[in-house]
Parts: C-alpha cells; sequence; structure tokens
C-alpha cells in the first residue's frame, strides 16, 4: 500500500458495515410491529439498492479515479442480468403458463424444443461463468478497440452510450430468442428455493451486502497502490504518463474489464431480487441515472458512489409514489444543483459546511477592533 | 557515412510534417553527438515544440527519418516504447499530477517495469525512498514531499516536472522552456543544474530567453519556418546576419 488510511474514515465505515448487516438480522428475528423490526418489503427493496450501489461503484471506478465517463455501465449490469435471468427461467419448471418444459415466451414464437444455446444455462454454475465470460468479453473488445485508437473525453461517452443503446434495440428483437421486450419475468425458484419466500430474500440481501463489501474493499485497496496511482494520474495527466512510459491504454482496459464485471454481478444479483430483467434497463436513462448517483454521492471516493445509489433511489421510491409524473424532472435538477454548489457531493459536504463555518466567524471577528493575532486569522482564510 | 554517424545521439534527416496544409517541419537535418547539449532557438511557429512531438512519438513525420543511437527507427514507435528507450520529455507548461503528492509524482517518474500486473502489487522500497529523497533535494522540494503537486506554486511544479525527468534517468532529455514563469534567480538555478547533467546525458533545451542561453548553451540551433536556418555558438548565432534578420531582428523591430 503506497497511502495510508484516515482513521475516521474507518470508524464511520464500520458502523455503516454494522447497519448493513443488522438489517437482515433484524428481519428475521425482531418481532414483527417491533419498531426494531424491518419488514420483508424493505429487505427487498434496499436489497436491491446495494445491486444499484455495486452498479455505482464501477461507474465511479472508471469516471472518478480514471477519467472515463462510461454511458455502458448499464450493459454490463444488464448482461450479469440477462445470464442470471436465463437460469431462473430454465428453473421454472413446468409451472409457467403454457405448462411447458419451455419458456413460455419460446412457446408463444412457435418453438418446441429448446434453442441450443439456452441448454447449458440450466446449470447454476454455467450462468455464474456466463455472468463473468460474456461482459468480460465485450468490455475487453470494445475496450481494446477504443482505447488503441485513443479515444478519451466525450467521445468514449458517446461510443459507450450507443454501444448501450445498440445492445438495447438488439435485445428488444424477439428473433434473439432473449424475451424481446418482455425480457424475462415470473421466475419461480434460485437453487432450489422459492423466491418469493422472505428467508430467500433476506439470503439474497445478504449476498448482495457481502458482495457490496467485497467490491467496495477490493476497489479501495486498487487505488492504494501503485496501480491506483498510475489509474488516477492517467485521470489528471494522461500525457505525462505516456511521457513516463506506461502504456496508458493497457491500463484503462484493465479498469475498463474490472468494473464490468463488478457491473456485471450487481446485475446479477439484481434480478432475482426484483424478479424481471428486460431491455429497457439499458435504455439511455439508466447508464444517466447511475451517472446522478456517483455525482449526488462524490465522485472520486469509495462510500460516495453507495450513499448516492442508496440515497437517490431512496427519493426515487418516494417520488414516484408521491409525485409519478415528476421524477425525471426532480433527479435532473438534483444533478444541475449538486453539480453547481456540489461538486464533490454528499461526501464533501462535511468539509464545505466547515469551510463555510470558518469564513462566517472569520468574518464575524473582524468587526471588533482587529488585534493582530485576529488579523492573521483572516489571513489564513 | 554509418562510421561517422557511429557517435550521434539523436538524428533527424530530410523530416517534413504538415499539418492541415501547414508545413510545421520542412526537410529538417538535425544531428546532436552524445552528452551533449543543445539549445534550440527560434521565433513562434518556428517548429520547436512539433520536432519534440517528432520525436517522442506523439506524431509521425510525413517522410523522413528519425533514429535514435546507432539505428534505433524512432518513427515506428509511440510514445511510451520511445520513453521505455531513455528519452525523456518536459512539456512547456508545467505538467505533473496535481492531485497527488509530490512524493509520489517521483515513484511514477522512477525507472522499473511499468506493466500492470507489477503495478498491483509493487511496494515502495527503501531504495526508492532514498532516491526520491536525493531527487527532490536536487531539485529543491526536500521539505515537500507530502504537499499535493497541485498546491505548488508555478516554479516550483517546473522543478518537480524536472525532478520526474531526473528520476526517469533518461538518456536524452528534450526539455521544454523550462524557465517559462520563474523568476531570475529559479532560471539560474535551472541552468545550472542542466549543466551539471550534460556530459552524463544529453540535452535537447528550446528556449526564448537569451539570458538563460547564454548561460547554457555551447552549441545553438536555430530553427525557421521548420528548418534548420544556423547553428553555431551563441556569439556566431547573434552575429549571424540571416538570424538577425529573421529572428533578433524582427524582435528589434517589434521593439521599436
Amino acid at each position: 500500500m503506497i497511502q495510508p488510511a484516515s482513521k475516521s474514515g474507518n470508524w464511520g465505515l464500520t458502523l455503516a458495515a454494522v447497519v448493513l448487516f443488522l438489517f437482515p438480522v433484524l428481519n428475521a428475528f425482531a418481532p414483527v410491529g417491533s419498531f426494531l423490526h424491518v419488514s420483508d418489503f424493505s429487505i427487498n427493496l434496499y436489497g436491491k439498492y446495494l445491486c444499484y450501489a455495486i452498479l455505482a461503484i464501477s461507474v465511479d471506478v472508471l469516471w472518478g479515479y480514471t477519467g472515463l465517463l462510461s454511458l455502458g455501465q448499464a450493459l454490463f449490469f444488464t448482461l450479469g442480468g440477462y445470464m442470471m435471468g436465463m437460469h431462473l427461467m430454465r428453473k421454472i419448471g413446468t409451472l409457467g403458463q403454457y405448462h411447458e418444459t419451455i419458456p413460455d415466451f419460446l412457446v408463444f414464437l412457435g418453438w418446441h424444443n429448446l434453442p441450443a444455446f439456452w441448454r447449458p444455462f440450466n446449470s447454476f454454475p454455467f450462468a455464474l461463468l456466463m455472468v463473468f465470460l460474456l461482459p468480460g468479453v465485450v468490455s475487453l473488445v470494445f475496450g481494446h478497440l477504443a482505447f488503441r485508437s485513443r479515444i478519451r473525453g466525450v467521445y468514449f461517452s458517446i461510443l459507450t452510450q450507443a454501444l448501450t443503446y445498440a445492445a438495447c434495440l438488439l435485445f428488444f428483437r424477439n428473433s434473439l430468442l432473449m424475451g424481446g421486450n418482455n425480457g424475462f419475468t415470473d421466475f419461480k425458484f434460485l437453487l432450489g428455493q422459492d423466491l418469493r419466500a422472505p428467508a430467500t430474500q433476506r439470503w439474497l440481501y445478504l449476498a448482495s451486502a457481502v458482495t457490496l463489501t467485497v467490491v467496495y474493499l477490493t476497489c479501495r485497496w486498487l487505488s492504494r497502490t501503485k496501480f491506483g496511482l498510475v489509474q488516477q494520474a492517467i485521470r489528471d495527466r494522461e500525457d505525462r504518463v505516456l511521457f513516463s512510459g506506461y502504456a496508458a491504454s493497457h491500463y484503462k482496459l484493465f479498469v475498463f474489464l474490472l468494473c464490468a464485471l463488478i457491473a456485471s454481478v450487481g446485475g446479477m444479483l439484481y434480478v432475482p431480487q426484483v424478479g424481471i430483467i428486460n431491455p429497457s434497463e439499458m435504455a439511455p436513462d439508466k447508464s444517466l441515472e447511475a451517472v446522478v448517483w456517483v455525482a449526488v454521492g462524490g465522485r472520486g471516493t469509495l462510500i460516495g458512489p453507495i450513499l448516492g445509489a442508496v440515497g437517490v433511489n431512496a427519493l426515487k421510491s418516494w417520488t414516484t409514489r408521491a409525485f409519478p409524473d415528476m421524477w425525471l424532472l426532480i433527479l435532473g435538477t438534483l444533478f444541475v444543483l449538486v453539480t453547481l454548489f456540489m461538486p464533490k457531493g454528499i461526501v464533501g459536504l462535511p468539509g464545505q459546511l466547515l469551510a463555510l463555518r470558518r469564513r462566517y466567524t472569520a468574518r464575524f471577528k473582524i468587526a471588533p477592533p482587529p488585534t493582530e493575532p485576529q488579523r492573521q486569522l483572516v489571513k489564513i482564510e | 557515412m554509418t562510421e561517422a554517424h557511429k557517435e550521434f545521439i539523436l538524428m533527424l534527416e530530410d523530416v517534413n510534417k504538415t499539418f492541415d496544409g501547414f508545413k510545421a517541419i520542412s526537410n529538417l537535418n538535425f544531428y546532436m553527438d552524445a552528452g551533449e547539449l543543445r539549445v534550440i532557438i527560434g521565433p513562434n511557429g518556428a517548429g520547436k515544440s512539433s520536432m519534440l512531438d517528432l520525436i517522442t512519438g506523439r506524431t509521425r513525420p510525413d517522410t523522413g527519418r528519425i533514429e535514435y543511437g546507432k539505428d534505433t527507427d524512432l518513427t515506428r514507435l509511440n510514445e511510451y516504447q520511445i520513453n521505455r528507450l531513455g528519452i525523456g520529455r518536459k512539456f512547456q507548461t508545467p505538467s505533473v499530477y496535481v492531485e497527488h503528492t509530490v512524493f509520489e509524482n517521483i515513484l511514477l517518474s522512477l525507472p522499473g517495469t511499468r506493466s500492470v500486473w507489477e503495478a498491483l502489487f509493487s511496494r515502495v522500497t527503501p531504495a526508492q525512498k532514498e532516491r526520491i529523497g536525493q531527487v527532490l533535494d536536487i531539485v529543491g522540494l526536500g521539505g515537500k514531499a507530502q504537499a499535493r503537486a497541485g498546491s505548488l506554486a508555478h516554479g516550483q511544479k517546473q522543478w518537480l516536472e524536472i525532478g520526474m525527468l531526473l528520476a526517469q534517468d533518461p538518456k536524452l532529455l528534450l526539455v521544454d522552456e523550462p524557465a517559462a514563469g520563474m523568476t531570475d534567480e529559479e532560471t539560474v538555478k535551472t541552468g545550472e543544474l542542466l549543466l551539471t547533467l550534460a556530459g552524463k546525458h544529453s540535452i535537447i533545451v528550446i528556449e526564448h530567453d537569451m539570458t538563460f542561453v547564454r548561460q547554457i548553451a555551447r552549441k545553438v540551433t536555430v530553427l525557421h519556418q521548420g528548418s534548420v536556418l544556423f547553428e553555431g555558438t551563441v556569439d556566431e548565432v547573434q552575429n549571424n546576419e540571416r538570424v538577425i534578420e529573421v529572428y533578433l531582428g524582427r524582435k528589434k523591430k517589434e521593439n521599436n
């Protein structure tokens, strides 16, 4: 490690981790009706937010740490979700509407036998492997081409957005045999467990919480290695990095791959908890929303994306119930306000307030006739 | 011919480069001995920085040869490959990693592996720490190791970048206007530093400040419209009719 960890930061993190893992315990053991009880609904909702937080970290490691504003993280999140979805579809068995052994939408399309590429998804380990393999290959190919051609800045953002949109259109087609615009839904079982059972949802929450913790710790470790230094140097001064003998494109490709895998795992955990996956998850506004979470929480920190993802989505849940038509308007306003007045997001807010207070007290102290030490105090400001 | 060229550390022959119809470099021929400290001067747009871009792989020449050492063709390599051969560059505006500490800026410049895998698991060795300390002492930033590079004054950033170049320990240093934005005193110190480096390293300095040129230069190359107009000592350059006409002369007219 190159940079030492701050001690006060670790306190807050430990507290956050305790709360994170206390939730399912309270859901399972606190009596219903007690103020300590966490409802099944909340566990499911927060489990979903944790998946968004994983996605947000992947956006921030690219954007805040490497200077690559990728609008394609929703693609990898969705691909991971689809790989899991394919397995879940196979586990419905004959419990679908048509009571056939193949998924309902295939029956609807006139298929009688399972297409060959669907067959291995009967196996959970295979689906898990594909969660890593498919986004891994897509990100390596796209990243290699983009970084080799020195595509950066806004061009990189536009290209990743275009890639995601192209995938979105592709998945909308019924002929891809991936469920068309309805996607996959009506899941029943995962690893032999009933998905609607509170215990299963609790385990899924727990899996999301553990994954988020591992992802967080891995990215924190990474940011403190020499790799992390090079990565952040690329963000701040790429030409200097090149002229210091580092192949910046190799470093960017590694980060792009890593973040694709992180997003994909997030998507994999997301699908069994929300019970549906369809191409609208790849629509342009989804990638942009993840960027807003990061901006609101605090770009260039690792706790920021988590706070942003959970915070903005909690706000979204409430807004879409209270003012159903206003959500995108509120999201846009929030983004503008944060960009203008809170450049470091929620994470930077305490520092901003502290600076504001210091300025206020400094101004207040000028009022009495200035003596030497007080004048010095003003000078510091 | 090859016999004579063995001594050259850098050779540009018949190099041409056009940007959007503007001929930045035109039939440029430039030879430099190992261990030499060469100063390149020339009016704005003479092609000085373009020449460094061509040498360091940032741009490729349309035609011509650029060779380093015995027979390494630089026109086929990119920036980081050229840097790994031992060619270091300091930019005109200080280019340091502003969010990193001064210590980290030097650390990333130390020689050693550049691979992704090694970067994940490498640790700072005591030898590296010691070397960073030495470099920071040379450039007068010894007390600033833990300061954020972005918080340094302009002149200090210039020094930090020079330090990063020193840490790389390149065979050939390309230094673009090192004295820009420095105080007179800092400029003199920069000159002294460059003079101590000459001999062990080969150095190309691009500079506008004639006092500074006078302080460090043995041999001066004057560029004009993308090719070499004249080469010689500072005195020869300042007394050369053509140089006075295109460069110094024009400056006099401007001053009047």
